[in-house]
């Protein structure tokens, strides 16, 4: 057992945790923050995607100890108040979820191909970069669509603020 | 159509949550004094279970309880069910065995479960069950239908001499035989059809908790029909009587089947949660969920189609082995029964069909209705026939199917199903017209002057959905009625809160409903609740699978509606002293039509609760249910083309377009039926391409997660381009047909017919890998 201390969604936090407790677990049991989701045993389909320290990263692929001293950001930590960010603005309003399991991993995932493309995307690159990030339910086709409008909100945003 | 109504592509409402991380799955959901399970689950594909010590682990920290399948027995719970019951040609009854949630005796399939660990926490519980140890004895395993049906197999069940399960009949084989006789041409092709592993995104998961002072029992489960799990948990499973158990689906992260089934774990919980007093929590892990869920499809069939010298279609003979796995799961019988023979027909005029099918148990993991449920399997063998057909009479795969269409309707097929309105013709062109079909000749050459081999594949689906007629399901031996339940309430203040037996794990009821309400008595989307997935909530339902929530659900909805707006119409015209008749309902408004006289709903509703000045003898409140039984299956159909090219030195497909035209009657939210087609065409492409459960020699699964399971991702699929053709469905006031599982049925036969276009051979099996791919190329056995 170890104590963990990080800073999650802008507030600090502490958990005692095994030491093999993963990052996931953490944040879905000692935290309750139960947006960020498990999907599967081999880190293969991205629901449990999150930002450590601006990048993101499987949670259920690092261990919560390697958090430590971390700022963590996950689904339940991007909007503002009640304004959503464009990425969870632009699923919505193109139908890019269907039971939404995926979604927390699949936007969070989002947020940050278009934070390392400058903006910069197509549907092949987008496609591409989706690839860690698996749905059943929407054929993916509505989920690129998203990204492609968020990215143009996110670009609109910034050059606004 | 107002700007909420039917047709309108309104966003959902239920994103808020799940986009915000608020949704709430099982797995979410935390109860005080909550334990966790984990299942001891045998490696062996056969076995008998001679032992099992949990000394070691019952001394564990945190370790609550062991469980065996020999104490199930012991309190006298039943064993799993299928609620279909088929006749053997020969008129004896299937061969069922018997399936005990843990194995007491016999382990059948490697996954099965033999005992459960309780314990304070879920690492607890997963570290002592490494501890218990179970002694086996291996038998020789079956891994699969040619290895079930050889003579001399090892037997499964004692139930089910040489793993047959039943031999089934449909159609008239004199009639086929006579129909051959005098065929111009034969055409004969041999195909399977793959097995799957459904894979909703979220792994299934349950929470069961008994109150002993109240001698009730509530499960959270991930399930597509709460209440038939609640009749089957407590019927026939005998867990629970029904009065004290409440079953409760919330936020469900996708089925496709294979959540409908009421499985050994959740019974587990339910059980043990009285033996040891606590709350119990089970969550499957991938690797569970690979081994446990049902799997789908796993057919191998023989097709011969008889035509005339003018290339018509005079007979079908269709032979299929399907596997069934270690045990019969819940529908698993009417599967490659009434959901496939049946369909056999595609949108050809066939005048005779015979199809025999026989179904085998194998050490597998069992095997039920997935995404399409035996449609994909009869979609796949008709057009991957008609393909072939076309290439042996040397004629355009199009011109071909449409000289068989179907063009006038009703039309009764030799195999049950009676399509009751269609246009195959417009699906049909509109896709062609959607690809330049014309001018693929001058495309394919272009691309072979570059190295590459393009080709084009056309599927010309049609299936049975809107499940399902209840006497005429029950009268071919389904154990239960399919209709759909729906109550309307209005509220004293006008809000309207929509029960429905329908549930929603994805398919957007909470939008697409209230969308029904929207149109009929003009409230607001924000004004309507719909409320699914609790059994204390509503009354009762048979779930959400077989594309049947709007064509039945919705339908009920109507119904109900209709009885709200009588009510309300009689009390607005006693309000307002005009006759009933002259009642209209404008914008939300009861009017009195050529005047201005009016009352808002809500105006009516308060009425309705006050009860100060009803019509004589009328009753408070406003509030109706329905129960609607379908007429008839719906019959979604639709084209839907390909185009790709193979790449010869990797034999890697890469789709250059993909074009699908559907029918499916009234579209009540575009936007949803087009997310709809879109996962089901992920899906069909899947399995046409990436996707295989593959077990070894000793009924291993080897495909047992995501790293060897090869699921669709964004970057193996295009984007689609959709259209629709609409024939309205005259079975139901809505005139819908559903679309959940269209883009999985006729997808796959697209992708092949493509293929094998491409690289100019027929022989080639699912999935398409480019390994595969590349040996039938270069004329190796892969």
């Amino acid at each position: 057992m170890s104590t963990v201390k990080l800073t999650v969604n802008g507030r600090a936090v502490s958990a005692d945790v095994e030491d093999r407790t993963l990052l996931v677990h953490l944040l879905r049991d000692n935290l309750n923050l139960t947006g960020t989701h498990v999907g599967c045993d081999t880190s293969q389909c991205g629901a449990c995607t999150v930002h450590v320290d601006g990048r993101a990263v499987k949670s259920c692929t690092m261990l919560a100890a390697q958090a430590a001293g971390s700022s963590v950001t996950t689904i339940e930590g991007i909007a503002k108040g009640d304004e959503l960010h464009p990425m969870q603005a632009a699923f919505r309003d193109n139908h890019g979820l269907q039971c939404g399991f995926c979604t927390p991993g699949m936007i969070m995932a989002s947020i940050d191909i278009v934070h390392r493309h400058g903006g910069k995307l197509d549907e092949e690159t987008v496609r591409h970069e989706l690839e860690g990030n698996i749905c059943r339910c929407t054929g993916y086709h509505n989920i690129v669509k998203a990204v492609l409008d968020a990215a143009g909100r996110m670009k609109v945003a910034q050059a606004a603020e | 159509m107002g700007v909420e109504g039917i047709g309108a592509s309104v966003v959902r409402k239920e994103d808020k949550r799940f986009i915000t991380g608020k949704g709430r799955y099982v797995d979410d959901v935390k109860l005080t004094g909550m334990t966790f399970a984990q299942f001891v689950r045998s490696p062996h594909a056969h076995a008998k279970v001679k032992g099992i010590d949990s000394s070691a682990a019952m001394k564990m920290p945190g370790v609550i309880a062991v469980l065996t399948g020999q104490q199930i027995v012991d309190d006298k719970i039943g064993n799993l069910i299928c609620g279909w019951a088929i006749t053997s040609k020969d008129g004896s009854p299937m061969k069922m065995g018997a399936w005990p949630a843990m194995a007491p005796e016999t382990v059948r399939f490697v996954g099965q479960a033999v005992a459960v660990v309780i314990a304070e926490t879920k690492n607890q519980a997963r570290d002592a069950a490494e501890a218990v140890v179970v002694n086996y004895e291996e038998l020789p395993a079956v891994p699969d239908i040619r290895a079930a049906i050889k003579p001399g197999a090892p037997q499964l069940h004692p139930e089910a001499p040489g793993n047959i399960i039943f031999d089934w009949t449909l159609g008239d084989e004199a009639a086929v035989n006579a129909a051959f006789a005098k065929a111009a041409n034969v055409v004969t092709f041999e195909l399977a059809n793959n097995r799957l592993v459904p894979n909703a995104m979220e792994p299934r998961s349950a929470i069961a908790d008994y109150n002993d002072a109240e001698e009730h029992f509530t499960l959270y489960t991930t399930s597509q029909n709460p209440h038939v799990a609640r009749l089957v948990l407590s019927a026939f499973y005998n867990v629970a009587p029904e009065h004290k158990l409440r079953v409760i689906a919330p936020d469900v992260g996708g089925g496709f089947g294979s959540k409908i089934y009421i499985y050994p774990e959740e019974m587990v919980c339910l059980w043990a949660s009285r033996k040891v007093g606590r709350p119990i929590k089970w969550t499957a892990d991938r690797s569970e969920s690979f081994l446990t869920d049902m799997h789908g499809r796993d057919h191998i069939s023989k097709a011969e189609m008889a035509f005339d010298k003018d290339n018509k279609i005079l007979g079908l003979r269709v032979k299929t082995h399907s596997n069934f796995g270690a045990y019969m799961s819940l529908f698993s019988s009417a599967v490659p029964t009434y959901l496939y023979a049946t369909l056999l027909s595609g949108q050809y005029n066939i005048p005779a069909i015979f199809a025999e099918v026989i179904t085998v148990y194998t050490n597998t993991t069992p095997v039920d209705a997935y995404r399409g449920a035996g449609r994909p399997e009869a979609s796949y063998l008709i057009e991957r026939v008609m393909e072939t057909a076309a290439r042996q009479l040397k004629v355009d795969p199009t011109e071909l199917r449409k000289k068989n269409f179907i063009t006038q309707f009703p039309h009764q097929t030799p195999v049950i199903m009676a399509y009751d309105a269609g246009d195959f013709h417009a699906s049909l062109d509109a896709a062609k017209k959607a690809i330049d079909y014309e001018g693929f000749a001058a495309r394919k050459a272009k691309a072979k002057s570059e190295g590459k081999l393009r080709g084009i594949g056309v599927s010309c689906y049609i299936e049975a959905c809107g499940i399902a007629p209840s006497k005429a399901v029950g009268s071919l031996g389904a154990g239960v009625g399919l209709w759909e339940s729906a109550e309307i309430r209005v509220n004293p203040v006008g809000t309207i809160e929509v029960l429905t037996g329908s549930h929603s794990h994805g398919q957007s009821h909470e939008t697409t409903f209230a969308q029904l309400v929207s149109e009929r008595l003009g409230v607001p989307i924000s004004q309507v609740q719909i409320v699914h997935g609790d059994t204390d909530k509503v009354q009762f339902g048979m779930g959400t699978y077989g594309s049947r929530s709007l064509a039945v659900g919705g339908t009920a909805i109507v119904k109900a509606m209709e009885k709200v707006e009588a009510k309300a119409k009689k009390i607005a015209a006693h309000l307002l002293e005009a006759s009933e008749g002259d009642i209209v309902i404008e914008n939300g408004e009861f009017k009195v039509t050529g005047t201005d006289k009016s009352l808002a709903l809500p105006m009516v509703a308060l009425a309705a609760y006050t009860a100060h000045n009803l019509p004589e003898g009328m009753e408070p409140g406003l509030k109706e249910t329905a129960f609607y039984d379908p007429t008839n299956f719906t019959f979604p159909a639709g084209a839907y083309i390909c185009e790709l090219e193979v790449d010869p030195p990797t034999g890697k497909t890469t789709f250059v377009n993909f074009v699908a035209a559907d029918d499916f009657g009234r579209l009540i939210n575009p936007m949803i039926v087009e997310g709809q087609v879109h996962g089901g065409l992920a899906q069909g492409i899947g399995q046409a391409l990436l996707e295989g459960a593959v077990y070894d020699e000793n009924g291993q699964l080897v495909t047992a997660s995501f790293m060897d399971y090869t699921m669709p991702r964004a970057d193996d699929l295009p984007s689609f381009k959709l259209s629709h053709t609409t024939t309205l469905c005259p079975g139901n006031p809505l005139g819908v047909k559903g679309c959940g599982e269209a883009g999985a049925i006729g997808a796959s036969a697209a992708v092949i017919n493509a293929i094998t276009d491409a690289i100019g051979n027929n022989k080639l099996e699912m999935p398409a890998t480019p390994d595969r791919v590349w040996h039938v190329i270069n004329g190796k056995a892969a």
